[in-house]
């Protein structure tokens, strides 16, 4: 064991002890303000099976936190990144897009939540909207400054050996910007993963944002904090499983 | 697609540079007709989607006319000070903290699993607890621009603390600097230039994380002003609030990223 793990280990244990003896041995933090570790398995259990919590089991509402961030981030992914490799590869087609896209780009995916609200409700539509709509700004960024840093000998070295266009677009642009398009699909499903909670708790039926809310209304703090290591637990799972992704689609990357 | 892909790999090589402007021209003219298209037909058209036009009126009344209790100049303000004062928090915890983290190992070992540990939640989950713990007036939104700021501050301090060339350090040791002089007069100029782009990035997710805050939980700021226009089914107001917030961010943003010319201007005539 490193040094390093072993510090590691240390480190979350003595948090761990800590945090025992400040709520259940001693009260210095009284359980309304933070919960106890009883009181998270508590809540843990309540939500865990029969009725639920907030409308549903903890599976149900990560079920549709989880389908609605993939699915948006599908959508963004599909368009963000053809988009960028359009705009990457073709200054007519960047000119006649920039402006447009420089309007919108500047205002956050947080605060197209009430505008999504207005025109699609409170259902998973307005949802998907801003998902995409926060997923698709770094995706088209990352790829469009993908295709822009390739080497312009390597377009004209596979121009020179015959490649047609479909081909100098499979073997050279996609490939040679591949680093900064996962770069970018990094950044896009994390600021979707927000966005998401972001948009549950301003207003939803199901969802991880939506148990968050009801817990904050019920001041169940053991609740509260179930949901939130849900939050990151789901949130560093698919970072690690687009950074799977990464390696299996582009090997030569070490 | 792909032939048009091809013939634009040929035209980048000469780019006939007098159709761009025209191009971008017919771009923005595409964009804003198909937006007052979709506004014009029928009163609900108008109402659903107001046109760019109507979209500025309201935005320049709400500067002379209250909605939701103050005017939007008002509002900003008070969004403003909440970001001030929590991306103020997060950096002056987050810098330091960082580079002490890069140079000393044992804190390192000891406060990275604590932050890997909470850098994945999303900062708006905080709301509940931020509520709980210091309302819904200042104090609670504070702790969420907070959680939003204070990462990248305090990984791009790390990292540029990290990075920082070794012979610098081990002159300033051989001339027999301590610890504080080390991280003050070398790791943190040494580091400068990531530290900046940090507190960017940060003021970009702290503004964010402040108007999801705003939409949940306050009273008064241009979130608040835009949840407001919601539930009247305002749309034209809630677009106003959007064009606001846009400004605010692109405003902060290019403050950063002027005081980040500035500081290499000055570090290359030095």
């Amino acid at each position: 064991m490193s040094e390093r793990s072993r510090f590691a280990a240390g480190s979350i244990v003595a948090v761990a002890v800590l945090w025992v003896v400040a709520t259940s041995l001693t009260h210095l933090v009284s359980p309304g303000r933070f919960p106890d570790p009883v009181s998270v398995f508590a809540a843990a259990a309540q939500i865990g099976a029969g009725q639920g919590y907030a409308g549903g089991t903890i599976w149900r509402h990560i079920g549709s936190s989880v389908s609605l961030v993939l699915l948006g981030f599908a959508v963004a992914a599909a368009t963000g990144v053809p988009l960028g490799l359009a705009m990457g590869s073709s200054r007519r087609i960047e000119a006649f897009v920039n402006p447009a896209f420089l309007l919108v780009r500047p205002i956050p995916p947080l605060a197209w939540i009430p505008l999504a609200i207005v025109w699609f409700g409170l259902g998973s539509t307005a949802k998907i909207f801003v998902v995409w709509f926060a997923a698709f700004v770094p995706a088209l960024i990352n790829t469009y400054t993908g295709v822009r840093n390739i080497d312009p000998t390597l377009v004209a070295a596979a121009r020179v050996h015959g490649a047609n266009s479909a081909q100098v677009l499979r073997h050279v642009i996609v490939p040679g910007s591949l680093p900064m398009i996962f770069g970018g699909l990094r950044l896009s499903l994390q600021a979707s993963w927000t966005t998401l909670v972001a948009a549950e708790l301003v207003g939803a039926v199901y969802g991880l944002g939506h148990v968050l809310t009801v817990a904050s209304i019920d001041i169940y703090p053991g609740m509260i904090f179930y949901a939130m290591v849900w939050v990151a637990i789901l949130g560093a799972a698919m970072t690690s499983a687009l950074a799977w992704l990464e390696r299996s689609a582009a090997p030569w990357l070490r | 697609m792909a032939r048009t892909l091809g013939g634009a790999v040929v035209a980048l090589k000469k780019p006939r540079r007098s159709v761009l402007p025209w191009l971008s021209a017919l771009g923005l003219a595409t964009f804003l007709g198909a937006w007052i298209a979709a506004s014009s037909g029928s009163h609900t058209n108008a109402l659903i989607l107001p046109s760019p036009l109507a979209v500025l009126e309201t935005f320049a009344r709400l500067t002379h006319e209250k909605f939701a209790n103050y005017t939007l100049q008002e509002h900003l303000a008070s969004s403003l000070l909440r970001f001030t004062l929590g991306f103020a928090a997060a950096a002056t915890i987050g810098v330091p903290l960082g580079l002490a983290m890069g140079w000393y190992r044992y804190l390192d070992y000891i406060v990275s699993p604590l932050f890997e540990a909470v850098r994945f939640i999303a900062p708006i989950a905080w709301v509940p607890f931020a509520v709980l713990w210091f309302g819904t007036g200042i104090g609670g939104p504070i702790l969420i621009i907070f959680a939003g700021a204070f990462p990248p501050c305090l990984i791009n301090a790390y990292r540029g603390a990290r990075h920082v060339d070794r012979k610098l350090i081990e002159a300033a040791q051989t001339l027999g600097a301590n610890d504080r002089r080390i991280i003050f007069n070398v790791l943190l100029p040494a580091s400068l230039p990531a530290i900046i782009a940090g507190l960017r990035i940060g003021a970009g997710l702290g503004w964010q994380s402040l108007i999801g805050a705003e939409l949940i939980v306050v009273s008064a700021g241009v979130g608040y002003l835009m949840v407001q226009g919601e539930s009247n089914l305002n749309t034209s107001i809630v677009m106003a609030g959007m064009i606001a917030i846009g400004l605010v961010g692109a405003a902060i943003d290019v403050t950063l990223r002027f005081i980040e010319q500035r500081i290499s201007a000055h570090r290359g005539a030095a």
